[in-house]
């Protein structure tokens, strides 16, 4: 068998060992500030409600016989439940808002709120995607400035806006290139990934119907590329890589790969997750590269919901601008027009189609839009010099105590990684996490990329302050050296986090999904 | 730079501890043709807040908003009046500015937020679990025909010429590429969908039926037959439901035998934003949660014995499945997710049966009204918030004619299906709470007047 | 009966043409607390060194592949309820498949437990 066993424990020992519950000290449970809130399935009745409305007028109804005539089993509540309820589970969590957020290749920097009002207002909310084009001229002028900031940004001359995330970005680019490769009468099969790479790569190259291999790394963290050119071959349709790659360096053969691909008759695709730590600085389309995405929820930071909404234009090469997606906007003098299925067949016959239904995420390129004027082109590249600023002063800052593997092979990039060498027996790095978690931080990226054992990767992103800096190296330095020193209070953390380590090994032997009524969930057991 | 708190003597500061002489030693790996020697040409320097809120707010004006005019559009993205407190509480910086809630014990505000939504859906679709939600509704269709593929290990999907047409291009789109097989036609101008012709098509090679509930142009059928001819081919059902509200009024999918039931949320606290961001629900029968796409949000309990919430079955999922995971997907669409949840507990049973109540009422007066009109027919015998107009010209010259006198009257088939000459005349009308009896009255007066200006044009 | 090891830390307890399959000790533990396993239908044919089954921890997938080639006659069913027997009982009551010998030289290939002791003691 493969054996994978990076990442455990996944079960809190106290769990485990059927442990009495603690007294909370309090009658309620609640401790000050820090609020318990049952599910709104246990505060709520179905009765209740926090909207009104009008009266409807008496009709017949027309709903074909179809009338529901059982309970859907929802719950309501008023308006003051509602908000209570909400803003006490909004202060569970831990955002980019209360501190310092390093996870590394999240990019969890600052959301100015300029963005959000832009984004609010009715102009760009309150449109729907098929208006006539004559209604919405300022969303298409929305949609093609940011298109034509995002070329200018890579120098790459065409730009797909609909990809909804990064993954779905990286879809859209492998599908260019199938598409392209497929009308030169080509049919390759595989799709070569660095196994350093981000799991979206793989899972991408096969949701289209590729097959993956790995591409070696060196010693040095980097794409091994004299072993890649051996691999390539007239089966190759291309490779993915992520430049900054996942160990936060620079791929300083970028350029000589993507040479070699070329030869082989393969193409390039770019994993533009790092864009931010070379944005205004390098231009992607110097290096050879044929398609990337870019997360405008990471460089140009759209904020990032608890989990989305992302956005994921891919810019495109010549060689595959033929084949980009439907729809895209296109000015046409002082007029913007929308190419559709429709409009497409007259001059854009080689398009691989439509990803999504309408146009992309408006939402988000207001606020990518609003972020970049913000900066404009001066600031956009001030933003990767101080990210990369950040990022090395912490790796310089801590490499002393934190084993940084790729440490010496020069300067990183956005983000620094350190592996859990050094820490005492039986301590691992997520035992570091989540004494972090006690010191007010959320962690760094733990266990990827897979190259490193025990990784941390550490993304402080340019919107901190070099106090806050200095504060968070001061408690990482002072979190390693009690794993160093083998501080077993450390098995327990989080202690004062709003919950305890959970038991993750439990939720996935008996998957509980979804809330039942007591009763049926003790019928169900 | 106001979004940038390094100072000169900082960066100079730092740049020694590292040992850089300076910020160009740290890009050292970069290579020299591809170095920039200044900021990028061709794009304007940093701007004040003021400034950009200026560009903007002239931006914005050049768009007709939907609620400045009498408004009815539909097909897939719905304008519902989204109540107050939602847009305050999706703006609290805890859920805005966080991640994936990766560390269950600082994000469990999130994960119970994603709980919860996962058995209100649920609920809604008559499933028995539903994941924490995908990019949208058209996305999440594609992923459950995947889906149907991996549990039948068949490649033939049959999907309902009521189905929104964006849909059925995404997923002809992907079968392209995966080798699926996609059968489909367009619909017609008829009362009733294609339920029977599907009945005829369904065979032992089958994977899975598409149908949409209710369909593209509103019409409302029974999938109990299909539920039951499909599960005798051992294939499964997928019903599509665009239009979330319908579902407080009418029987859910899963309650006729779907095995799958997909959607489009956006009807419920996100509102229209010109087609995204949206968020796509995805439900089915819990024998299937395996092979499920996205994210699951799971009870359990901490080292204390406390209540509490995890991403759970991860690794069905690309970050540890990698080639092998059900999907690629990673971030998906958890803040409208979380507008979703909170107008859904806002409107609770009873609100959410009024509401639907009331969309279906008025849309029947407005579908009435309409049909005094000389030379308009409803196609429809069933809807519940949207219904067809077959007009005596085509809908889209006419779309255009009403939307220069600020009336935007709905969505005409030639815009969804360009090529097809028989739908050319129809119209689809979306009628929600939002809709007044006057914006009704307007639009009716404003028809009536454009087809008599035509019907003239047409005998002089 | 005798019983076979691999490298991928996989047993096989060998009765004439019949094969009993399971992951070891070593590997359980190495894996943590397992969640999931996904075993073979009957009667799928499968290659020597074949995806077979998959074993799941909550943060890790592993492949189990076929020590030898043949035909699956039955996948444990109890380890779809109680996945945490590959824990407790990992050489016993936690098997994963049991299946037909198509090639029975394919065990001379194979390690005894003394062999299999010394492989992963020098891990």
């Amino acid at each position: 068998m493969s054996m994978n066993n990076q990442g455990g424990p996944t079960r809190p020992d106290a769990v485990r060992d059927n442990a009495e519950k603690p007294a909370t000290g309090t009658f309620t449970g609640n401790r000050a500030l820090m609020l318990e809130e049952p599910l709104i399935f246990e505060i709520g009745a179905a009765e209740e409600t926090g909207v009104d409305f009008d009266e409807a007028p008496e009709t017949e109804s027309r709903l074909g016989g179809l009338e529901r005539n059982r309970p859907i089993g929802l719950v309501g509540l008023s308006e003051p439940e509602t908000v209570r309820h909400y803003t006490r589970l909004s202060r569970m969590n831990y955002a980019i808002d209360l501190g310092l957020f390093p996870l590394g290749s999240c990019t969890m920097k600052h959301n100015p709120r300029l963005n959000e009002r832009v984004a609010r207002m009715k102009g760009f909310a309150d449109i729907h995607p098929l208006q006539p084009v004559d209604s919405v001229q300022g969303a298409l002028e929305v949609v093609h400035r940011l298109g034509e900031w995002l070329c200018t940004l890579t120098g790459m001359p065409a730009v797909a806006m609909s990809p909804k995330a990064g993954a779905h970005g990286e879809l859209c680019g492998i599908l260019a290139i199938r598409s392209a490769l497929e009308a030169r009468g080509d049919a390759r099969e595989v799709i070569l990934v660095p196994e350093s790479a981000h799991g979206t790569n793989p899972a991408t190259a096969a949701f289209a119907g590729y097959r993956v291999e790995d591409i070696p790394a060196t010693p040095e963290g980097r794409v091994d590329l004299a072993a890649l050119e051996e691999r390539l071959g007239p089966d190759v349709a291309g490779v993915m890589i992520t430049n900054p790659n996942t160990c936060g360096l620079f791929e300083p053969d970028m350029k000589r790969i993507s040479d070699a691909v070329h030869a082989a008759g393969g193409l390039v695709y770019c994993d533009g997750a790092n864009f931010n730590a070379i944005v205004g600085r390098v231009r992607p389309g110097d290096l050879g590269i044929d398609a990337m995405h870019i997360n405008l929820h990471k460089t140009f930071s759209t904020p990032h919901g608890g989990g989305g909404p992302g956005s994921g234009p891919v810019v495109f090469s010549e060689v595959l601008a033929p084949f980009a997606p439907l729809p895209f906007v296109e000015k046409q003098d002082d007029h913007y027009v929308l190419i559709e299925e429709e409009t497409a067949e007259d001059h854009h016959e080689s398009s691989f189609g439509r990803m999504v239904a309408f146009h992309g995420q408006m939402g988000m390129f207001t606020r990518a839009l609003a972020y970049m004027m913000s900066h404009g082109a001066d600031g956009l590249k001030q933003v990767a010099e101080d990210a990369v600023l950040n990022a090395n002063y912490l790796l310089r800052s801590l490499e002393d105590v934190l084993d940084a593997p790729f440490g010496g092979s020069g300067p990183c990039m956005h983000e620094a990684l350190f592996s859990d060498k050094g820490f005492a027996e039986g301590f691992s790095t997520l035992d570091l996490a989540k004494t972090l978690i006690d010191e007010g931080y959320h962690p760094m990226t733990m266990y990827f990329p897979l190259v490193v054992h025990g990784a941390m990767l550490v993304e402080p992103t340019e919107t901190e302050s070099k106090a806050a800096l200095d504060e968070f190296i001061g408690a990482l330095r002072s979190v390693v050296e009690r794993a160093k020193a083998g501080d077993e209070t450390m098995h327990a953390a989080p202690v004062h986090a709003p919950r305890r380590r959970l038991d993750e090994t439990g939720a996935a032997r008996k998957p509980i999904l979804v809330w039942k009524e007591p009763e049926q969930a003790e019928a169900a057991e | 730079m106001r979004y940038l708190p390094l100072e000169p003597a900082d960066r100079q500061a730092m740049l020694a501890k590292i040992g850089a002489p300076d910020i160009d030693a740290l890009f050292a790996d970069v290579p020299e043709e591809a170095r920039l020697d200044g900021p990028i040409r061709d794009l304007p320097n940093h701007a004040s807040e003021m400034a950009v809120d200026a560009a903007f707010r002239k931006m914005a004006r050049k768009n007709s908003a939907a609620a400045d005019m009498p408004f009815f559009l539909g097909c897939g993205a719905y304008r519902h009046h989204v109540p107050a407190s939602v847009d305050h509480l999706i703006q609290r910086g805890e859920f805005l500015t966080a991640y994936t809630p990766y560390q269950p014990e600082i994000a469990q505000g999130t994960l119970q937020m994603l709980f919860e939504f996962q058995t209100q859906v649920a609920r809604l679709f008559g499933t028995d679990v539903a994941n924490a939600s995908m990019y949208d509704g058209s996305t999440a269709c594609w992923e459950a025909i995947v889906m149907a593929r991996r549990i039948t290990k068949r490649g033939k999907a049959i999907l309902s010429s009521g189905l929104h047409p964006h849909y059925v291009s995404v997923a002809k789109t992907m079968a392209r590429f995966t080798r699926d097989q996609i059968v489909h036609s367009a619909p017609e101008l008829a009362a009733e969908g294609d339920t029977d012709g599907l009945l005829d098509r369904i065979d032992d090679d089958t994977s899975c039926v598409v149908v949409q509930y209710p369909d593209i142009l509103g019409r409302i059928a029974d999938m109990s037959a299909l539920a039951d001819k499909v599960h005798a081919h051992k294939a499964l059902l997928i019903a599509v439901v665009t239009e979330p509200v319908a579902l407080g009024a009418l029987t859910p999918p899963g309650e006729m035998g779907a095995d799958i039931v997909v959607g489009e949320g956006q009807s419920l606290g996100v509102g229209l934003n010109f087609g995204g961001p949206y968020v796509g629900l995805f439900g089915c029968s819990q024998k299937y949660v395996r092979q499920m796409p996205g994210r699951l949000c799971g009870e359990t309990q901490d080292a204390e014995g406390k209540r509490g919430y995890v991403l759970t079955l991860s690794t069905r999922e690309q970050h540890i499945r990698r080639e092998k995971a059900t999907s690629n997907i990673c971030t998906n669409s958890g803040l409208c997710a979380l507008a979703f949840s909170i107008h859904m507990t806002l409107l609770g049973e009873a609100g959410l049966r009024e509401l639907a109540a009331l969309n279906h009422a008025k849309a029947v007066c407005a579908a009435d009204r309409l049909a005094q009109i000389p030379g308009v027919e409803i196609v429809n015998e069933s809807f519940f918030n949207e219904f067809t107009l077959s007009l005596p010209l085509r809908a889209r010259r006419i779309v255009r004619k009403l939307a220069d006198d600020r009336i935007l009257s709905g969505v005409s088939l030639n815009r969804l299906y360009p090529g097809e000459a028989g739908l050319a005349n129809g119209l689809v009308v979306a009628v929600t709470e939002t809709t007044s009896d006057k914006d009704v009255e307007i639009l009716a007066a404003a028809l009536q007047s454009v087809l008599e200006s035509a019907g003239e044009e047409v005998s002089v | 009966m005798a019983r076979y090891f691999t490298e991928d830390h996989e047993w096989i307890d060998v009765d004439g043409d019949h094969a009993t399959i399971g992951i070891t000790d070593y590997a359980q533990e190495q894996l943590g607390d397992i969640v999931f396993v996904e075993v073979p239908e009957s009667g799928a044919m499968l290659e020597q060194g074949g995806e077979a089954a998959v074993v799941e921890s909550v943060k890790a997938a592993s492949d189990v592949y076929a020590p030898v080639s043949g035909e699956i006659l039955e996948g444990n069913d109890a380890l779809a309820d109680d996945p945490a027997l590959v824990n407790s009982s990992p050489e016993e009551e936690g098997w994963f498949f049991r299946m037909a010998l198509s090639d029975a030289s394919q065990l001379e290939s194979l390690m005894d437990a003394k062999a299999y002791k010394a492989f992963v003691d020098s891990l």
